[in-house]
C-alpha cells in the first residue's frame, strides 16, 4: 500500500471516529427537549457528555487537519467549495460548544431555556450540516481544472445530498436515544429506550438510502459487504436494545457506523473528491497527495499520537462510566 | 470591497479575537496548576481556594477560546484556499500535529479535571491539570511554528511551483519560531498575571469576604508573573528584532516608518503627523539617537536601510507588477505595492511595546502598595487595577497586528538568504468565492462574536464579583461537601 492510501484509510478512520462520538452527543442535544421532563432531566442529558464533547469534535478538527497536511488540493477544494454550509456549520459549533459550558452559570429559568435552545438548535443544525457537506463530497462537486467551485453557492446541493444531511442527523438521533439509556437511570433511561426503538426504522432509512444511492453510482463489488452490515448490525442493535441490553445496542450501532464510513469511502476510491463537471477535474487519492516525505514525517505522528489518543480517551470514559441519575444532580449553587 | 479585502478583514478580526481567549488560557492555565501543585503539597485550604476561583474563570473564557479555534482551523481552507493548495504540504503538518498532540489532550484532560474532582485521586486530579496546561503551550509551539514559517519558511524547495517540505525538523526549529514562542508565551503571562493582580487587588480593597489570604496571594502571584514576563518579552523581543532586521528588512523598516535609509539610525519613540505620509518629509519625530541600529545588530553603527531603497531591491527580486489572472481581481496587472500600512505598522509597535509597559509598571506598583499588610483606601486603587487588566491584551493584539500587517503584501514572505521562490503575496491565496459569500460569513461571525463577548464578560465580571464564595461556599471542607451518590460537579 502507498502512503497515499494510508493517509487516505487514516481520514476515513477519523471521520469514523468523529461520526461515532461526536454522533452521541448530537443526538443528545437533538433530544434535550424531547426526552427530558424537567431541568434536573436536562442536567442529567447534559451531563452525561460534559467531560467528552470537547475530546469528541477534536476527531473533527484533526480530521480537517490530517487532510490538510496529506491531501491540500482536498482540504482546500472541498472547505472554498462549501463555504456557506459550513459557516452554518461552525456556528452551529460554536454555540453548542459555549452552550454547554455557560447554561448552568446563571440560576435563572429563562437563561437555561434560551442556552438549551441553542444546544438543541445547534445539536440539529450541526448534525445536518455533516451529513450535507459528507455526502457533498462523496456524490461530487461542480469542480473546474483549478478545483474550484462552479456556480452557485448552493451548486451541489440536489435531494440527494439533502438525504445525506438527513441520514448523518437520523443516525445521531437514534445514536443519542441509545447513548442516553445506556448512561442515565430511571425514567430518562425508559423514555430514551422506547423513544429510539420507535423512531430508529424512519431515523435511519435516510442512511440506508444514502448509502444504496452511492453504492449503485460509485461503488465497487467489495462495497456491498459493508453495506449489507450496516444493516445487520442496525437490526442487531434494535434488537439488542429491545431486550434491554444497552451496552450491546450502542457496540451494533459502533459497527453500523464504521460499516457506513467504510462503504462512503470504499465508493469514493480512488477519488478524493471528485467531480461532477469532468471526471478528469476529480481529485484523486494519488494526485492529491503531498509528498512522500511529509507523508512519512506524519504517519510517524500518527503512528505514536493515534494509540496515545485511544488510550486517554478511553481511559476518560472509563473513569466517568457511572450511569447518572437524578439523585447524581447536585443543587444548583452559582453566584 | 472585492473578495481579498473582505477576506483579510475576516482573518484579522477572527484571528484578533481568537487571541483574546488565547493568552488568558494559556497563562491562567498554568498558574491554576501551580496553585493547585501548592494545595496538594500544602494542604493550606487558602491555596484550594485560589484554585477553585481561577479555575472557574479559567473555565469561562476556554470555552470561548475552543470555539473561536475552530473557526480558525476551517478559514484557511475556506477562504484562502489557494494558499492553503500551496503551502499544505509544509504548513499542514505542524496544523495537523497541533490536533493530534495538543488539542486532543487539551481537551480531554480538561473534561477529566473538571468533572474529575472526586472520580480521580489528587495526584492524578492534579497531573490532569498538569497535562492540560503543559498542552495549551504544546498547542502554542506548533501553530506559532506555523506561522513562523509564513514569516520566514525554511526546510522546503520549490518543486513543480510548490513548496515541498524536506526537512520537518528545519520548520519546527526556525530560529524565527524559537524566538516568536517565548515571546508570544511571556505575552501570555503578561496577561494572566495583570489578571490576577487587577480582580485580586479590587477584591482586597473592598474586604467584603473572609478571602483575604486568597486575594493577597494571588496579587502576589500575579504581580511577580507580570514583572518577570515583561522583562522576558523585553529579552525575546530584542532578538526577534535582529531577526527581523535580517530576515524581513522591509518590516523592520515599516515598524519605523523609516523612509531613508540611515547609519547609524535613530529609534523614533513618539511622532507627530501622518506617517503614512509619502513624502516623509513632514513628519516630527522624537527619536532616541543610534537605539535602532543597536536593536537590529547590537552596535550603534550599523546602516538600518529604509523604505525607499527596499523598494527598489524588492522590485528587483520579486517583480514590479502582479501577473495578469482574473483571480487577482483589481490587483491583476497592477504594480505591486511592497510597503505595508505604515501608520499600522509604526503605532502597532509602538502601542505594543507601551502598553505592555503599561502593563508591568501597574504590576510593579501594586505589589509596592500591597506590601506587607498594606492595602491602599483611595478609590482609583480598584478601578485602575481592573482598568490595567486590559493593557496586556491590547499589547498582544498590537503585536499580532503589527506582525501580520508587518509582511504584507506577501502572505508568506520570502526568505532572504534561504529558499529560492518559495513566497506567495496575499492577493494570490484567497479563494474564488464571490463577495457574496464573503459578506455573508463577516458580518455573521463579526455579530456572533460581538454578542459571545458579550456574555462572556458578563460571566466574568458576575463570578469575579462573588469571589470565591460563588464557588465555594467559606466552611467547605475539600471532600465532604456532597450527599454520598452527589457529582462533585454538574454542569
Ligand atoms: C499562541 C497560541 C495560539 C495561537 C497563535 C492560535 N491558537 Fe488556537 N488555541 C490555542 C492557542 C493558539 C489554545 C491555547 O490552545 C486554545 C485557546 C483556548 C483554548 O481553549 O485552547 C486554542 C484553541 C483552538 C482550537 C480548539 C481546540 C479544542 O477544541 O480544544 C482550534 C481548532 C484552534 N485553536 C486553531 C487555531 C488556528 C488554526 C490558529 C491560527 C490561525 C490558532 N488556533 C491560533
Ligand atoms: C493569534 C494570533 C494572530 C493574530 C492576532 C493574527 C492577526 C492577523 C491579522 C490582523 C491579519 C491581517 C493582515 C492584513 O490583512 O494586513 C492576519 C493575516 C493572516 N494571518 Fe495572522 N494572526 C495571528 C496568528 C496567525 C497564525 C498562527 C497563522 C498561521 C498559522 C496566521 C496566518 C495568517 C494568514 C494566512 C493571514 C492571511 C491573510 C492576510 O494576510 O490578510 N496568523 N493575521
Ligand atoms: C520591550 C518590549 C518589546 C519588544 C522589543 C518587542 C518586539 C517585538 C518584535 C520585534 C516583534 C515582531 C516579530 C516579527 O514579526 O518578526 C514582536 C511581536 C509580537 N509581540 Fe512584542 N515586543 C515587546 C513587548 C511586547 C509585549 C509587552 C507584548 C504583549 C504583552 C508583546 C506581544 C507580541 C506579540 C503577540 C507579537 C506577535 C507574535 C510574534 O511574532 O511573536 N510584545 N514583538
Amino acid at each position: 500500500m502507498e502512503l497515499a492510501d494510508l493517509w487516505f484509510c487514516i481520514i476515513a478512520t477519523l471521520w469514523l471516529g468523529y461520526l461515532f462520538l461526536e454522533g452521541f452527543d448530537f443526538g443528545v442535544g437533538m433530544l434535550l427537549p424531547v426526552l427530558a421532563e424537567d431541568d434536573t432531566d436536562r442536567r442529567v442529558m447534559v451531563n452525561t457528555i460534559g467531560p467528552v464533547w470537547d475530546g469528541n469534535e477534536v476527531w473533527l478538527l484533526v480530521a480537517g487537519g490530517a487532510t490538510f497536511a496529506a491531501f491540500p488540493g482536498w482540504y482546500a477544494s472541498l472547505f472554498s467549495s462549501a463555504y456557506l454550509p459550513l459557516l452554518l456549520f461552525v456556528v452551529a459549533l460554536i454555540g453548542r460548544g459555549v452552550a454547554f459550558e455557560y447554561r448552568g452559570k446563571v440560576d435563572s429559568d429563562r437563561w437555561r431555556r434560551w442556552w438549551d435552545g441553542v444546544i438543541c438548535g445547534a445539536s440539529w443544525v450541526a448534525a445536518l450540516g455533516v451529513g450535507l457537506v459528507l455526502s457533498w463530497n462523496v456524490l461530487g462537486l461542480p469542480l473546474d481544472a483549478r478545483g474550484d467551485r462552479v456556480g452557485s453557492p448552493f451548486a451541489a446541493i440536489g435531494w440527494q445530498t439533502l438525504l445525506g444531511a438527513l441520514a448523518v442527523a437520523g443516525f445521531a438521533l437514534v445514536h443519542g436515544a441509545v447513548f442516553t439509556a445506556l448512561k442515565t437511570d430511571g425514567g430518562l433511561r425508559v423514555r430514551a429506550r422506547r423513544l429510539a426503538l420507535r423512531v430508529a426504522p424512519v431515523a435511519l432509512a435516510p442512511l440506508a438510502a444514502l448509502l444504496v444511492i452511492v453504492q449503485l453510482r460509485s461503488g465497487s463489488g467489495w462495497t456491498w459487504v459493508p453495506l449489507v452490515l450496516v444493516l445487520v448490525a442496525a437490526a442487531v442493535a434494535l434488537w439488542r436494545l429491545a431486550a434491554g441490553r444497552e451496552g450491546q445496542a450502542f457496540s451494533a450501532l459502533g459497527v453500523a457506523v464504521a460499516a457506513s464510513v467504510v462503504t462512503l469511502f470504499g465508493s469514493l476510491y480512488p477519488d478524493v473528491l471528485p467531480s461532477t463537471l469532468d471526471p478528469a477535474n476529480s481529485l484523486t487519492v494519488a494526485g492529491a497527495a503531498s509528498s512522500p516525505y511529509t507523508l512519512t514525517v506524519m504517519s510517524w505522528v500518527a503512528l505514536f499520537g493515534t494509540p496515545a489518543v485511544l488510550i486517554y480517551q478511553g481511559w476518560t470514559y472509563w473513569v466517568f462510566r457511572k450511569r447518572i441519575s437524578r439523585a447524581h444532580i447536585p443543587s444548583v449553587r452559582v453566584p | 470591497m472585492d473578495v481579498l479585502q473582505l477576506a483579510r478583514w475576516q482573518f484579522g478580526i477572527t484571528t484578533v479575537y481568537h487571541f483574546l481567549m488565547v493568552p488568558l488560557t494559556i497563562g491562567l492555565a498554568v498558574l491554576v496548576a501551580v496553585m493547585q501543585t501548592a494545595w496538594v503539597r500544602t494542604g493550606n485550604p487558602k491555596y484550594l481556594r485560589m484554585t477553585k476561583f481561577w479555575g472557574k474563570l479559567l473555565l469561562i473564557n476556554f470555552a470561548m477560546g475552543v470555539v473561536t479555534g475552530i473557526v480558525q482551523e476551517f478559514q484557511f481552507g475556506m477562504a484562502w484556499s489557494a494558499y492553503s493548495r500551496f503551502v499544505g504540504d509544509v504548513f499542514g503538518a505542524p496544523l495537523a500535529m497541533e490536533g493530534l498532540v495538543a488539542f486532543f489532550v487539551e481537551s480531554t484532560f480538561l473534561g477529566l479535571w473538571i468533572f474529575g474532582w472526586d472520580r480521580l485521586s489528587k495526584r492524578v486530579h492534579l497531573a490532569c491539570a498538569w497535562a492540560f496546561s503543559l498542552a495549551t503551550i504544546a498547542s502554542a509551539y506548533f501553530i506559532l511554528a506555523a506561522n513562523s514559517w509564513m514569516q520566514h519558511p525554511v526546510g522546503a524547495e520549490l518543486v513543480d511551483g510548490r513548496p515541498r517540505l524536506v526537512s520537518i525538523w528545519a520548520v519546527l526549529g526556525n530560529n524565527t519560531a524559537l524566538t516568536a514562542i517565548p515571546h508570544t508565551i511571556a505575552g501570555c503571562f503578561a496577561v494572566a498575571g495583570t489578571f490576577l493582580v487587577g480582580i485580586g487587588a479590587w477584591h482586597l480593597w473592598r474586604r467584603r469576604d473572609d478571602d483575604g489570604p486568597v486575594w493577597r496571594a494571588s496579587v502576589r502571584l500575579g504581580g511577580w508573573v507580570g514583572a518577570v514576563a515583561f522583562a522576558a518579552l523585553a529579552i525575546t523581543g530584542d532578538m526577534q528584532g535582529k531577526l527581523m532586521f535580517e530576515q524581513q528588512p522591509m518590516k523592520m523598516a515599516a515598524a519605523e516608518a523609516l523612509c531613508h535609509t540611515e547609519s547609524p539610525a535613530g529609534f523614533s519613540v513618539f511622532a507627530i503627523g501622518d506617517v503614512g505620509r509619502a513624502d516623509c518629509e513632514s513628519v516630527k519625530s522624537i527619536t532616541v539617537p543610534a537605539l535602532l541600529s543597536f536593536l537590529a545588530h547590537n552596535d550603534f553603527s550599523t546602516e538600518v536601510r529604509g523604505v525607499d531603497d527596499l523598494v527598489h531591491q524588492y522590485q528587483e527580486k520579486y517583480g514590479t507588477n502582479y501577473p495578469v489572472d482574473d483571480r487577482l481581481g483589481e490587483l491583476s496587472g497592477q504594480p505591486i505595492d511592497y510597503v505595508p500600512n505604515l501608520p499600522v505598522t509604526y503605532w502597532g509597535f509602538r502601542l505594543m511595546i507601551g502598553f505592555g509597559a503599561l502593563a508591568a509598571l501597574g504590576a510593579v506598583a501594586v505589589l509596592w502598595l500591597t506590601r506587607g499588610q498594606r492595602i491602599p483606601k483611595g478609590k482609583w486603587f480598584p478601578r485602575l487595577a481592573l482598568l490595567g487588566i486590559v493593557t496586556p491584551f491590547l499589547a498582544n493584539s498590537f503585536g499580532w497586528i503589527f506582525t501580520e500587517m508587518g509582511r504584507q503584501p506577501f502572505v508568506v514572505a520570502p526568505n532572504p538568504s534561504g529558499v529560492d521562490g518559495v513566497w506567495m503575496f496575499t492577493a494570490r491565496g484567497v479563494s474564488g468565492l464571490t463577495t457574496g459569500e464573503l459578506w455573508t460569513s463577516l458580518i455573521t461571525l463579526t455579530l456572533v462574536y460581538g454578542a459571545l463577548a458579550v456574555v462572556e464578560v458578563f460571566l466574568i465580571a458576575r463570578y469575579m464579583r462573588a469571589g470565591v464564595a460563588g464557588v465555594m461556599p467559606p466552611d467547605e471542607k475539600p471532600d465532604e461537601t456532597k450527599t454520598a451518590d452527589q457529582l462533585a460537579f454538574a454542569y
